[in-house]
């Protein structure tokens, strides 16, 4: 088996076994949902118009608090080194942490989405494209994320100072990806927003991995 | 000269607060940042020489050093 | 070839940059000082009032200052960060700690100066239009940098780190400015510009121009009298150093 699948099977199986990575996103993603309406107050008609920025900014924190996990584990046992030494790409070894982070942290909140856009009373196809919009967003926000992750690695209060670098970065992502799901509810479509923030994916994927194997390089030696 | 009185001049036609609020805190800052940058020089300095003194010259301790 | 990069290179060592920081600093610093008093006193004591905001618009004389200085500083940090990255140089990393702290500060004026315009003008402290919220944003960038590079203790990892995340943050700036701009258009924000008037008068032009040659000038010389301390610290067991203390003795 390749290098980077054995990668990506090595951390879903390590999350797995624990389960809370994957809990604790999703569980943070519901509270902070619920917590808005508590404060803002029950009025459907203001809660549909928050909907799509509560939900997204939400989703943006709760993938931002498992980043901190996403290298610190395998730099304090040693494997980390192993894979900047390695004869494998780095990158590409990266690029598979990060996918496997997403789909253990990004996915799941894509799938309780939609349970969470109905008690914000938003219809189907702004459901629809909410959930297109975080199938999108996710994957960027953990890729711009492990940037900062590899930045702040065994650094004193990573958690604070990771927020801090890793949440101007973020701002084109939820302004398209909230902004998706409002131009949807105003009848203007989303197509353009949803073409962005995959062009944005894109590039994301080409060029956080090597920013991060370069952090890493800086972190470890 | 525009200003017809020293008064008119601080009172800046009502937007007083606004205006001197904002000098203000921009001389207070960028004076802050100098005197700053200077104690923090001083003190360097300061610290660095206390230590030379105490642990001694690299050249001493350079002319003990045996191969 | 050779000879120019050897003159580029020869300042390339923190001995040699200090020499040259502190003999350009006090130079930089008397124009600078020259310029802003020239610029104050065409902004305040002969551009006139301005048709619609009255006197309240002098506020732009420290402003937009603020805020260029804001923008162009975090564009020097991430050319000093490429070039750190690059040839892996000591004094790219000392450049930026030494610009960091300035611009962090411009951009924090900006935002206040911002504020007290708005609210004669708009009635609000604050107003999510396109420009002061990136500039909230940038202000960010320089908080995160200025983290990260105190968080490290290890100097040379805290500053290619710091030049990471500076080259980051400097290719997302534009991202995140359309990707702003676009939000701000969409919602229908405030469509009032900061810069109001179409054509300015010459004379408040002219003082706004002193005034912003003035700010970068003394962002010049107070990251090169910044720059300095850094020097002695990180180059403390350098002979060159011992003998710079002793000479010297208090003064600066």
């Amino acid at each position: 088996m390749n290098p980077y699948m054995a990668v990506i099977r090595r951390d879903v199986s390590l999350a797995l076994r624990r389960k809370n990575e994957v809990m604790t996103s999703v569980f943070f993603f519901v509270v902070v949902a619920s917590l808005f309406p508590l404060g803002i107050g029950p009025e459907m008609n203001t809660l549909r118009l928050i909907a799509p920025g509560v939900l997204w900014v939400g989703a943006l924190l709760a993938s931002m608090l498992s980043l901190g996990r996403l290298f610190s584990s395998d730099h304090q046992d040693g494997t980390l080194e192993q894979m900047v030494l390695s004869s494998a790409s780095l990158p590409g070894l990266v690029g598979a942490k990060i996918l496997a982070h997403w789909l253990l942290s990004g996915l799941p909140l894509v799938v309780v989405s939609p349970v969470l856009a109905l008690q914000f009373d938003l219809n189907a196809q702004a459901i629809e494209v909410l959930m297109a919009s975080l199938l999108l967003g996710t994957p960027l926000l953990s890729l711009i994320g492990a940037v900062g992750a590899a930045l702040t690695l065994g650094v004193r209060g990573a958690d604070v100072l990771l927020s801090l670098l890793v949440l101007p970065l973020y701002v084109p992502a939820l302004v398209f990806g909230a902004g998706a799901v409002q131009a949807q509810t105003a009848g203007l479509g989303a197509s353009a927003h949803l073409s962005i923030l995959a062009a944005m994916l894109l590039v994301a994927a080409v060029f956080s991995p090597w920013a991060c194997a370069s952090a890493l390089r800086v972190a470890l030696e | 000269m525009i200003w017809n009185s020293a008064s008119e001049f601080w009172a800046m036609g009502g937007y007083g607060l606004y205006v001197w609020g904002s000098f203000g805190v921009t001389a207070l800052l960028m004076g802050g940042e100098v005197i700053l940058a200077a104690r923090h020089h001083q003190r360097t300095r300061e610290s660095l020489q206390m230590q030379a003194t105490t642990i001694g010259s690299v050249q001493d301790t350079a002319k003990d050093w045996q191969p | 070839m050779t000879r120019h990069s050897n003159v580029l290179f020869r300042f390339a060592a923190p001995q040699a940059f200090y020499g040259l920081a502190g003999r350009l600093w006090p130079w930089v610093a008397a124009l600078a000082t020259v310029l802003g008093a020239w610029g104050l006193w065409m902004g305040m004591f002969v551009a006139p009032a301005d048709f619609q905001q009255g006197q309240a618009y002098r506020i732009i004389f420290v402003h937009v200052p603020a805020s260029w200085m804001s923008m162009i500083i975090y564009l020097a940090m991430a050319f000093w960060a490429l070039l750190g990255l690059t040839f892996n140089t000591r004094l790219s990393g000392m450049m930026n700690r030494a610009l960091a702290p300035t611009g962090a500060m411009f951009a924090f004026l900006s935002l206040w100066t911002g504020a007290l315009w708005g609210k004669p003008m708009w009635g609000t402290w604050w107003v999510w239009d396109a420009r002061l919220t990136s500039e909230l944003i940038l202000f960010f960038l320089y908080l995160g940098f200025i983290g990260l590079t105190a968080s490290i203790d290890d100097p040379r990892r805290a500053d290619k780190a710091g030049g990471l995340l500076a080259l980051v943050g400097a290719i997302n700036v534009p991202v995140i400015y359309f990707s702003v701009r676009w939000w701000n258009t969409l919602h229908q924000g405030a469509s009032v510009s900061v810069t109001q008037g179409s054509s300015m008068a010459q004379t408040m032009l002219w003082a706004m121009l002193l005034m912003a040659m003035s700010f970068w000038l003394y962002a010049i010389a107070i990251a090169l009298y910044r720059i300095r301390t850094l020097i002695l610290e990180r180059e403390k067991h350098a002979l060159w150093v011992e003998a710079e203390l002793r000479s010297e003795g208090g003064a600066s």
